[in-house]
């Protein structure tokens, strides 16, 4: 037992301590690589936010088949139909979800805590959590596509406007699934209900969504609301990647396209950072 | 010697309750000290203000010539931390939270190094989820010292550690100690304080009762002693010298109670050697124990502290 001396330096001035300092950039990078391992041992994390969408894949595509009819001579078959709604729901799972449930319970058991009292800068911790949403989402959504190809003759996007619009609203969809998890965690009260707090309101917004039912069967008013959620949005943006024009007019109407998906999840991203910033806390062990 | 912590008329109200009355403390580069108190005294409050977790109400606070409430990471790059409790990642091994936590640090400590100081080679390798409660503290001390701090806080380390694991611990703060770096540490074990500190400050509903070394602290040095010994052969026949102090006798024993227990002692003595009697027999010379001390300081009216 003998200390490092050698590195000891309670004199050393603080502008030599600043030198050695280890960036925010390169401290980020090492925090997604530890959240990756936090989240991939985590086994009830890992199954709810990471394969449970990917199951869900696999059940919509062995229970229905067929094609849906949308107007005349105009016919899409029912995975490609749901493929990009699952994907959504994926993204929604791996971003929103799993960051509100894991920082409401590092908030409420203190992990956060005792990162705040290390001279780890916040920037890095958030570069973690993003970084960490970003490598899972990307990861489930891949093999989904794989999964869809492979087994179900999924078709995908075609040319490369329709590629552009996909990757932009997965990132998109990324970035504001994660800073509204962020937001969101400042509505549980305390880590044991943090699923039960997160999970509900979730499942509601993939039903009325377009996930797990076909959008135009939706009554009016729950697309009304549906609409004010960034949800249906980023499955309308990956629909638009996937499936016809024609199609997607008559299903969707006017909201058909890619500029409004886009410019809704814009100001949604906006929008969560804003409130990301007013509603994160390091320490709720106490309230 | 230049100070590591500077506290003047410090005060923090949880709405309308103070949890800190006003408390003023100069501690030392160099020092150890300890904060002593039952349950509910403030004893975290003040150590998480200082450490730049909880905002003061009012008063004033510089901890390594900063102010906590607003130094950045290259303070905090100098201080560590033993929180009172906190989770641990469970999914990580100590090898993986220890090295993990260096990287955040200019200059830490070899993360090997850091996990065998703590006595947990054998852990090194299994994840934090499946260690035992003391061992757990042990990786909260390994996380703590890991950036080399000049100041270690230390908010009750040894709660719920077995006593081989408290002595182990003391062992390594001393250890930390020698080095010339400072040490704040907050317990409810008198015998951890006695053991460890340059000083004791108790402190009691938010405010300091006592303050000094634990030998001397509470008046401790100034109270009483109490001189004990047996009457036996010449002695129980002969009249007792005059002697300064309260004498009573509990049956065959003579139990005097001094402020000069040496001047005493050798009146005594000479005495026992004019009766002819080498010794007195059975003779004790107690001291109030820190526990005397602290009892006495913080028995109050029996309205409880809250406990914290
Ligand atoms: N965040 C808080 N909100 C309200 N009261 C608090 C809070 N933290 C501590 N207290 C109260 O302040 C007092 C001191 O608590 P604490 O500093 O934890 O004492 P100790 O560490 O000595 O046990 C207690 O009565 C406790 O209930
Ligand atoms: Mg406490």
């Amino acid at each position: 037992m003998a200390f490092n001396v050698a590195s000891a330096s309670p004199s050393l001035p603080a502008g030599a301590a600043r030198a050695g300092r280890p960036s925010v950039l390169r401290l980020g990078l090492s925090r997604v690589a530890i959240e990756l391992k936090v989240y991939f041992r985590n086994v009830e994390m890992m199954f709810f936010t990471f394969l449970l969408p990917i199951l869900f894949l696999f059940i919509f595509a062995s229970v229905f088949s067929g094609d849906i009819n949308a107007g005349p001579g105009v016919k899409v078959n029912f995975t490609n139909y749901f493929l990009p709604g699952i994907i959504a729901s994926g993204v929604m799972s791996a971003t929103f979800a799993s960051l509100a449930i894991s920082i409401a319970i590092e908030q409420h058991e203190g992990m956060l805590k005792r990162l705040a009292g290390t001279p780890l800068p916040k920037a890095s911790y958030f570069i973690g959590k993003l970084g960490l949403a970003v490598v899972v989402t990307l990861a489930q959504t891949a093999i989904m596509l794989v999964a869809a190809i492979l087994l179900y003759g999924v078709e995908l996007p075609a040319g490369p406007h329709r590629w552009a619009v996909f990757l932009s609203v997965l990132v998109l969809s990324a970035a504001t699934g994660a800073v509204l998890g962020i937001a969101y965690t400042r509505l549980v009260p305390n880590a044991k209900s943090a699923p039960a707090i997160i999970q509900p309101p979730f499942l509601i917004l993939q039903f009325i969504s377009g996930v797990f039912f076909r959008y135009g069967e939706i009554p009016g008013w729950l697309q009304a609301i549906a609409s004010i959620f960034p949800l249906k949005w980023m499955s309308l943006g990956f629909r638009y990647a996937f499936l016809p024009d024609s199609f997607g007019e008559f299903e969707y109407g006017a909201d058909w396209g890619w500029e409004r998906p886009i410019l809704v999840l814009t100001a949604w991203l906006v929008a969560g950072f804003v409130l990301a910033l007013l509603f994160f806390r390091w320490d709720r062990q106490r309230e | 010697m230049p100070t590591a912590i500077s506290v003047q008329s410090l005060r923090k109200s949880y709405g309308s309750f103070e949890a800190l009355r006003g408390v003023d403390l100069e501690i030392d580069r160099g020092e150890v000290f300890s904060l002593l108190g039952p349950n509910g005294a403030g004893k975290t409050t003040f150590v998480e203000v200082l450490e730049g977790y909880r905002a003061r109400t009012a008063g004033d606070a510089r901890v390594l010539d900063a102010d906590p409430g607003s130094a950045g990471s290259a303070w905090k790059a100098r201080i560590g931390i033993v929180p009172q409790s906190t989770t641990l990642f469970d999914e990580l091994t100590v090898r993986e939270i220890v090295t993990h936590f260096a990287g955040f640090y200019p200059a830490p400590l070899n993360p090997a190094r850091a996990i065998s100081m703590v006595g947990l080679d054998e852990k090194a390798d299994a994840r934090c989820g499946k260690l035992s409660g003391g061992q757990k503290r042990r990786v909260d001390l390994a996380l703590g010292m890991i950036g080399d701090p000049e100041l270690l806080f230390l908010d009750e380390p040894t709660t719920g550690l077995d006593p081989e694991g408290r002595r182990q611990l003391w062992g390594i703060v001393r250890e930390f100690a020698a080095l010339g770096k400072t040490v704040l540490l907050t317990t409810h074990y008198l015998d951890e304080a006695e053991a460890l500190s340059d000083r004791v400050g108790i402190i009691d509903r938010g405010a300091l009762v006592a303050l000094g070394p634990p030998a001397t602290v509470g008046g401790r040095d100034r109270e009483r002693s109490i001189i004990r010994f047996g009457l036996r052969g010449p002695l129980a026949t002969t009249t007792l010298p005059e002697i300064s102090g309260e004498l009573t006798h509990e049956g065959q024993r003579v139990v005097i109670s001094t402020v000069h227990p040496a001047a005493t002692l050798r009146v005594l003595l000479a005495w026992a050697d004019e009766c002819g009697e080498p010794e007195l027999p059975a003779l004790t010379v107690s001291r109030p124990s820190l526990e005397d001390v602290y009892l006495t300081l913080i028995a109050h009216d029996g309205t409880p502290g809250e406990g914290a």
